[in-house]
């Protein structure tokens, strides 16, 4: 009898097909990985698991029996808990308090008894927390430790955890799996969402991969090998095949040394970041997302200052410079986010004289018919289904990010920082940008690309760069970029 | 010299008591992660109705009762609008604030009529305690609201810190997203500490009309709320703490009104300002004050 | 099968701009009703003192935009604020800020003509309101120290300071109230019409409204305030100078509130009280919400309230009504308003609900 079973699961989001009849099963006792790329839909059916979404199709049995998870509540009570990357504690609650929030069952709560209930647990459990600290005291790691506890507490018997290393450094991974594996030897079932290959050897006992909202496959570690995961998680061949094998590329433009630089949180997001673009071609930034890509692409626009470490564009200093400086330098960008890096309640018209309104400004007026004109331009060469009047946020997705990247190139910026450019596009405005970004690079810009889909940098990039971790672990002509290689590098596994 | 002191000491205590009222009325509030600047509105509007209740009942306590009331039904008010629907907390805040305001003053005139001369009460008395002392007597000379205003400063601490309610209001004002996580509704939470918030604020403002003056007039609450908005800052969210603010404030206030009693001549309305100003500073000191909930001014809607 | 209704977020329709504000104006009569009822009169009647009444004769409509006057500055004081992301609920002292400078340039320089005195009260009182704004506008921006308590706690730090000029320094050696010297006669600002109360400073109003909006809407200033407001990142990202585009929005809604104090010792009351305001800064936050943060919208929303609050003074002479009907009716429709505002984002949608076995 398993402990889970989820038979023919499909998801559908809009056109997205996330879960396509997806079966897995979760044996009592085992750690279980669920491997896949960013995309794949493993979380998804993680959130279907644990009530947070409705699946369109299948079903599902917990220790054999059918039921109906419609909310976190319901998962609790069939025993099923989940730690994911975002933790839901109270930072300046207590240990022991966040762990009884809404799992106590008196009026009044008594410091002692509760501190005392949670050691208790955490004996039991072998987790080591402190039920006195204030969460806003604790590492990650012991915060990870807390949320565990807390889903054990609640007399969890499967365990779903969601990337639960991308947050952690190398000493709290050793402990995560010590505590798990000891766990899973006292009856517990871990189901261990991830796409680092060596983190899902070292620990799980068997692996089911994911692509693109199908299983790829499910086998035991014994007889597999990380080479063979990379294989079913990437699921190509061979890259590369149509591009002209060598473009001629012009000199280093844009120089970035040894960046560092924090995330919001205040921790160590980018180490000692390095690379160089040179003028005409693509530098793909491939990678897992998490490993400091967001942080990177703000540092290079300008909305986060580096801790260390210099940006250099044709000898300019832009290493701390404000945003509208670095355009002004000539780099043109489009931002992680479009609705971040846009302004909705503004005019398509308003958004695109945004960055460079000196050039509307007519006896210290706006002017608007030269405001009208520029975005008709714009909307006539990007083909963008809007007219100059229109709220940005009343636009598709595709045609926001075609005023974006109007923004951004109409400058004919000397390099162009593309972060995510397609990511939730439908397929023709998806060609559509990665068409424009390939004619900037012919035109003679730097395109930096950092992307999360792997399809997407290997069909445009002239070189690519793996980051882990907030560094970049190595940088390789597209031609020479192997699936191995890639999937290997992007898991940390080299 | 005695019996300066001896009068400080009994009206630091008085012009302390609505302040301790409305602090801790606010402090629920904003522990579950509301700003209510109702709360002016709510004083004012339960200076009215305890004063008007009294006054046509004739009994003090049902004036209480309906103040308290009226000032539940003003925190399920600022609910509705705050949490319900989640506009700005400060527009609402105050709109709610000069809503009931003008809502107290249109009943008062239509209740007692355009007479200049001010209605009154017989209030509440103060309890005599040590009578014989010259100087305990003096300063035990307290309304009984007095003495339940300083015990309900344990009462509120027990609560907040000491009972599951306390720790789930706790938890909503700085992660609604972990108390919905589990399995807790934070809109009934928010509620809740709106309506015994409001309750509290209301209890002030009565004090005033139906204890300390007997009357209601229309300066009766004149800023009382914002010195409240004031004193929770400086008294860093903390229930023990209110007592030391608002007694600060009380000193204040009385010694400013014995000097000018004494007729000397002075500015002082440069001490009624200092709480302000010491607030001011509190807050740009304490930097991007880290004390105060941190899922303050933001609605929580569940996507 | 089960039937159920489910809400959802669109975007609000185009006229929903017209719609929402007299949707909101007859819910505001329906509730107050209520209380007109309770009152013993008819609402019917109340309601057609409120509105045609004082529009019916020369003096009283000249007289709701006298009361109009300093809510249209207030108005737009807090518009640019908020249109820049700058929640500004100081007002209220920094028009009193505004009001003692113009009133002490007004009572000092007794020898100056009109043409000179008038501009320099006027300049007195935005310079009144531009300093009273700029410590908690600096704590904002150099410190993120909310702006929201910190302006509310400075105006009651300037009634105290306005209650201790009047009862210290300037209290009228004369009368002994407490109240400011006269301004001299010359710095009266000339009436409009005879017989009214109505001045320049209306005309005043008037041109602060044609350039705020033009301000607002036309110039690179007003593009970065609102693309700051609307949001601060995608401003960042855009390269707008975020921190300075709030500061100067902070300081001009400053100075226009105390512009509006200038005004209404200048066209009103001649000398300083403690009680030329009495919330008209506060009001400005009614009126910038029912005028959608639109300059336009603000003007015409400052003499709806001007009306409301003329209208209250003739039902309450002729029905005998309490006047502060006049502050319930546009509290309530401030409500009313703000949660018609939200809804109309919202579209209540059947959908069908299958229940599984």
């Amino acid at each position: 009898m398993y402990a889970v079973e989820m038979l023919g699961i499909t998801k559908r989001f809009g056109n997205v097909l996330a879960n396509d009849n997806v079966h897995f099963c979760l044996e009592q006792g085992e750690i279980h990985a669920l491997l896949g790329e960013n995309g794949a839909g493993k979380t998804t059916l993680m959130r279907i698991l644990y009530g947070l979404y409705k699946a369109d199709a299948g079903e599902i049995f917990i220790d054999g029996k059918k039921v109906e998870i419609t909310s976190p509540k319901q998962a609790i009570q069939a025993g099923i808990g989940m730690v994911t990357q975002h933790f839901t504690l109270v930072p300046t609650l207590t240990v022991a308090e966040n762990i009884i929030l809404g799992y106590h069952d008196k009026q009044t709560v008594s410091k002692t008894e509760i501190e005392a209930k949670v050691k208790a647990a955490s004996e039991k459990y072998g987790i080591h927390v402190e039920p006195g600290a204030l969460v806003r005291q604790l590492s990650v790691g012991e915060r990870q430790r807390v949320e565990i506890l807390k889903a054990l507490y609640r007399n969890a018997r499967i365990l779903i955890m969601d990337e639960p290393t991308a947050v952690l450094v190398p000493q709290e991974v050793e402990v995560l799996f010590e505590s798990l594996l000891r766990l899973v030897k006292s009856g517990l079932s871990v189901i261990f969402i991830s796409h680092k290959l060596h983190e899902v050897m070292a620990v799980c006992d068997r692996i089911t991969v994911l692509r693109d909202g199908h299983v790829t496959g499910t086998v035991s570690k014994a007889a597999t090998t990380q080479q063979s995961l990379a294989n079913m998680m990437v699921g190509r061949e061979t890259f590369g095949v149509s591009r002209q094998s060598k473009r001629k590329t012009g000199k280093v433009i844009y120089t970035v040394k040894n960046l560092c630089a924090c995330n919001s949180q205040g921790l160590p997001a980018l180490n000692d970041c390095c690379f160089e673009l040179h003028a005409g071609e693509i530098l793909g930034v491939a990678g897992v997302s998490g490993n400091g890509q967001a942080e990177l692409t703000q540092v290079l626009t300008g909305l986060v200052k580096p801790t260390k470490g210099s940006v250099k564009l044709d000898g300019t200093d832009l290493t701390n410079a404000e945003p509208h400086d670095i355009t002004d330098a000539g780099v043109g960008r489009t931002p992680e986010d479009r609705h971040e890096g846009s302004i909705g309640t503004l005019t398509v018209a308003e958004n695109l004289a945004l960055e460079d309104l000196d050039k509307f400004i007519r006896h210290g007026m706006l002017d608007q018919s030269l405001i009208i004109e520029n975005a008709r331009k714009y909307i006539e060469e990007y083909q963008i289904k809007a007219s100059p009047t229109d709220q940005l946020r009343k636009l598709s997705g595709g045609n926001m990010q075609k005023v974006i990247l109007a923004r951004a190139l109409s400058r004919k910026p000397k390099v162009v920082i593309a972060s995510q450019p397609t990511r939730g596009l439908d397929v023709g405005a998806t060609e559509y940008v990665r068409n424009r970004l390939l004619a900037e690079r012919d035109r003679g810009a730097g395109v930096l690309l950092v992307s999360e889909d792997l399809d997407e940098i290997i069909a445009l990039s002239d070189r690519i760069a793996v980051i882990y971790e907030g560094c970049i672990k190595g940088i390789m002509p597209a031609a020479e970029a192997t699936a191995e290689k890639l999937g290997m590098m992007m898991a940390g596994a080299c | 010299m005695d019996t300066f002191i001896v009068g400080l000491i009994a009206a630091t205590l008085r012009v302390a008591t609505p302040l301790i009222f409305g602090t801790l009325g606010e402090l629920f509030c904003e522990r579950a992660g509301i700003l209510n600047l109702g709360i002016e509105g709510t004083m004012f509007f339960g200076a009215f109705t305890g004063f008007a209740v009294a006054a046509s009942t004739g009994s003090l306590w049902l004036g209480l009762l309906a103040a308290i009331l009226s000032g539940i039904l003003a925190g399920l008010l600022m609910s509705l609008f705050a949490v319900k629907l989640g506009v700005n907390q400060h527009v609402s805040g105050l709109g709610i604030t000069l809503l009931l305001t003008a809502l107290s003053l249109y009943s008062f005139r239509l209740i007692f009529g355009e007479s200049s001369v001010n209605p009154s009460i017989e209030g509440f008395q103060q309890l005599s305690i040590f009578s014989s002392s010259p100087i305990l007597g003096p300063i035990f000379s307290q309304y009984l609201l007095t003495y339940i205003a300083i015990a309900l400063i344990p009462l509120v601490g027990w609560v907040i810190y000491r009972t599951n309610f306390g720790l789930q209001i706790r938890a909503v004002g700085e992660n609604p997203e972990a108390t919905d996580a589990a399995g807790l509704n934070v809109i009934r939470l928010r509620t809740l500490a709106l309506a015994i918030g409001g309750g509290l604020m209301a209890l002030g403002g009565a004090f005033l009309s139906i204890a300390q003056l007997g009357s209601f007039t229309f300066g009766i609450i004149s800023g009382r709320g914002w010195v409240c908005i004031a004193l929770i800052i400086f008294a860093n969210w903390q229930p023990i703490k209110v007592l030391w603010g608002s007694l600060l404030f009380g000193g204040v206030s009385a010694l400013q009104l014995r000097l000018q009693g004494l007729g000397l001549d002075m500015p002082y309305e440069v001490f009624l300002t200092l709480p302000y100003i010491v607030t001011i500073i509190a807050l740009t000191l304490g930097g991007r004050n880290a004390q105060a909930p941190a899922a303050m001014l933001k609605p929580y809607r569940r996507e | 099968m089960l039937k159920q209704f489910k809400i959802e977020r669109v975007p609000a329709p185009r006229w929903s701009v017209i719609v929402i504000p007299i949707v909101a104006v007859l819910v505001t009569f329906l509730v107050s009703s209520i209380l007109v009822i309770l009152a013993g009169a008819n609402p019917f009647a109340a309601f057609f003192n409120f509105i045609v009444t004082p529009l019916s004769s020369q003096v009283s409509a000249l007289e709701v935009l006298v009361k109009a006057t300093p809510l249209i500055l207030t108005g737009i004081a807090v518009t640019f604020a908020f249109t820049a992301g700058y929640f500004n609920i100081g007002a209220e002292g920094q028009l009193y800020a505004g009001a003692v400078l113009a009133t002490w340039v007004g009572f000092t320089f007794t020898s100056l003509p009109s043409i000179i005195i008038i501009p320099l009260m006027i300049a007195a009182g935005i310079l009144g309101g531009v300093l009273w704004s700029l410590i908690p506008a600096i704590l904002k921006i150099r410190l993120k120290v909310d702006e929201v308590v910190t302006t509310l706690l400075m105006n009651s730090v300037m009634l105290y300071i306005v209650s201790w000029l009047l009862n210290g320094p300037w209290r009228n050696p004369l009368s002994g109230w407490p109240q400011s010297p006269e301004i001299s006669a010359a710095a009266h600002f000339a009436t409009l019409f005879p017989k009214s109360r109505l001045h320049i400073g209306f005309l005043i109003a008037i041109a602060v409204v044609a350039i705020a909006y033009i301000v607002i809407k036309r110039t690179p200033l007003g593009l970065k305030m609102r693309a700051a407001g609307a949001s601060l990142t995608g401003a960042r990202f855009a390269g707008i100078d975020t921190t300075r585009t709030m500061l100067t929005a902070a300081l001009v809604s400053g100075g226009i509130a105390g512009l509006a104090g200038a005004v209404e010792i200048g066209g009103i009351h001649f000398h300083l009280i403690d009680a030329i305001s009495n919330g008209l800064g506060y009001t400005g936050i009614i009126v910038a919400t029912l005028g959608s943060l639109n300059p336009i919208g603000a003007g015409v929303a400052a003499m709806f309230i001007g009306l409301i609050s003329t209208g209250s003074q003739t039902v309450s002479r002729v029905l005998g009504v309490p006047v502060y009907l006049g502050d319930v009716v546009q509290n309530t429709l401030l409500l009313v308003t703000l949660a018609m505002f939200l809804l109309q984002n919202y579209r209540i949608k059947r959908v069908r609900w299958i229940l599984l076995s």
